[in-house]
């Protein structure tokens, strides 16, 4: 199709590449309102007679999905260009929203799980990764903040979207008929809203490439001189250690997100100064807000830093605040406060700079493709976060522990795990040559590079018409 | 080189995309930051 074809997304000359970023953020504003599910947790339990368990599956299976689709898709999103994933997802993900409407109206909770869940979640993958790799491509000179901007957009969704969705269900009432529509009104404004990010979104040019040489200049460091192919990726250590790294800093910013308001009352129950429940929804925001700064912060820095000293903060500093957390945590609020904010910070951080330390090993051939294999971590992180802190504390109150107590296992793991994702950052060393792609894999740092990526998908691109053609033209004869 | 005009509009593209991902990223972050002043209450 014309519109979707590879070179139609090539930017023309003088496109200005702070375009992209925009575009980037229409999709991940988008998508990331699955993290506000929880407002329609309740109005659904009371609307289909559900349980807890029941709400909570969409979301659940949507992020599964999430991690599935990233890595299966992930090169079938390089190949065909973000023009196109970012249209399957919105796709996908607003099919899911208008799936779940009609499901909630003909009162069939399976329907909303299929939509939401599985259709919908479809759609979060293929949007997560394609802005991704295609800001990574726009900014060699930076691509620490580039990434930073699209993966806060996602924490930034769940802003957006959560006092939204609240007011539509006060305004439609939290009857079926109020939750479809609510649903519907989602499905359309996100829609409409996804297609600036398709409209925009562009690859760099010819004209860009020689630019791109100029902006290195000043930064020899980000310069990748080399690419790796998505099935050589998985087969490299490094690849491994890094989802080790991912799966472990997301867990342990889990251990704090999953309870983040009643640790806060259970710390200082017995002190001088106790915290209301309404303060701890207070702090909660204020998680999220240091989880949302910290994506663009922290990864911004790893430019500057390098991608290998940001996730030693990220890991060892990490661990020292749950250390800090777990002794001297329940004396001061604002100690366990600001100390809690920075976990959370270095949480979305290793989100955000995941990305960039790819492009740091394997170049920007596949990215994206990469990067949709190693997002299964975060689907292992998702489930295993809440699994250890959550059967931890129930544990404890069996066990008749009370305030930080409660907590204190949960924490020692957390510190293990981020000890040994520090580790595995530490055994992190370049790729072996062998790995490399044989066209760019010899050459020294080329304003071509990308071009060549360019053109082999193009070439692949081609291919694929032909034998689509071939296919029809032998369909059609045999219909004849 | 581009025209003036092309300038003018390739600038008012990039103020308007900004604009459509920015004003609800900033209802977004101000609801955030009500709720949050709950803790210093």
């Amino acid at each position: 199709m014309g519109f979707l074809a590879r070179e139609r997304q090539v930017a023309p000359p003088g496109w200005n590449r702070w375009l992209v970023p925009p575009a980037a953020l229409a999709i991940h504003l988008s998508i990331g309102q699955a993290y506000a599910w929880s407002v329609f947790k309740t109005p659904l339990e009371k609307s289909l007679g559900i349980t807890g368990t029941q709400s909570a599956l969409p979301f659940q299976l949507g992020i599964v999905m999430l991690g599935l689709s990233a890595a299966v898709l992930g090169t079938t999103v390089e190949r065909r260009g973000p023009r196109w994933a970012m249209l399957m997802s919105t796709i996908a993900f607003c099919s899911g929203l208008l799936i779940s409407a009609l499901g909630v109206w003909a009162g069939q909770y399976w329907v909303v799980v299929l939509g939401y869940g599985l259709v919908g979640g479809i759609g979060l993958g293929i949007g997560y990764i394609s802005p991704v790799s295609t800001l990574i491509k726009w900014f060699p000179d930076r691509p620490g903040m580039a990434t930073g901007i699209a993966i806060m957009g996602f924490g930034g969704g769940a802003l957006i979207a959560s006092p939204w969705s609240t007011s539509m269900l006060t305004a439609f009432g939290s009857t079926t008929t109020g939750i479809g529509q609510a649903f519907l009104v989602h499905g359309i404004a996100y829609a409409v809203f996804m297609s600036l990010g398709v409209l925009l979104i562009r690859l760099p040019s010819k004209e860009f490439t020689a630019e791109k040489e100029a902006l290195l200049k000043d930064r020899p460091k980000a310069t990748v001189a080399f690419n790796v192919s998505a099935n050589n990726a998985i087969k490299t250590p490094q690849f491994w250690l890094l989802w080790v790294v991912l799966c472990f800093n997301v867990t342990a910013g889990i251990g704090i997100l999953e309870k983040a308001a009643p640790m806060l009352v259970d710390f200082f129950k017995e002190s001088s100064t106790p915290v209301a429940a309404t303060a701890a929804t207070g702090f909660v925001a204020l998680l999220s807000a240091a989880n949302m700064a910290g994506r663009f912060v922290w990864s911004s820095t790893s430019d500057i830093v390098g991608r290998k000293n940001i996730y030693r903060l990220y890991l060892g500093v990490g661990a020292l605040l749950y250390l800090v957390l777990l002794t001297v945590g329940s004396t001061s609020t604002p100690l366990f406060v600001i100390a809690a904010m920075v976990i959370l910070s270095f949480y979305g951080a290793g989100f955000a700079t995941v990305p960039a330390y790819l492009r740091d090993l394997f170049g920007t051939y596949q990215v994206g493709a990469i990067h949709g294999r190693l997002l299964t971590a975060w689907s292992v992180a998702g489930v295993l976060g809440p699994l250890i802190v959550n059967a931890i504390a129930d544990a404890g109150k069996k066990a008749g522990h009370t305030g930080p107590d409660l907590y204190a296992t949960s924490f020692y793991i957390m510190i293990s795990l981020l000890v040994v994702g520090f580790v595995a950052n530490e055994l992190i060393r370049p790729v072996n040559p062998k790995f490399h792609e044989s066209a760019a894999g010899t050459a020294q740092p080329s304003p071509e590079r990308d071009e060549d990526a360019v053109a082999k998908w193009n070439e692949a691109e081609a291919a694929d018409a032909a034998e689509s053609a071939e296919k029809q033209d032998a369909e059609g004869a045999v219909k004849k | 080189m581009s025209s003036p005009q092309e300038n003018r509009s390739s600038t008012l593209l990039l103020i308007g995309a900004w604009l459509w991902v920015g004003l609800p990223l900033a209802y977004g972050l101000y609801r955030l930051f009500l709720n949050a002043a709950k803790l210093f209450v």
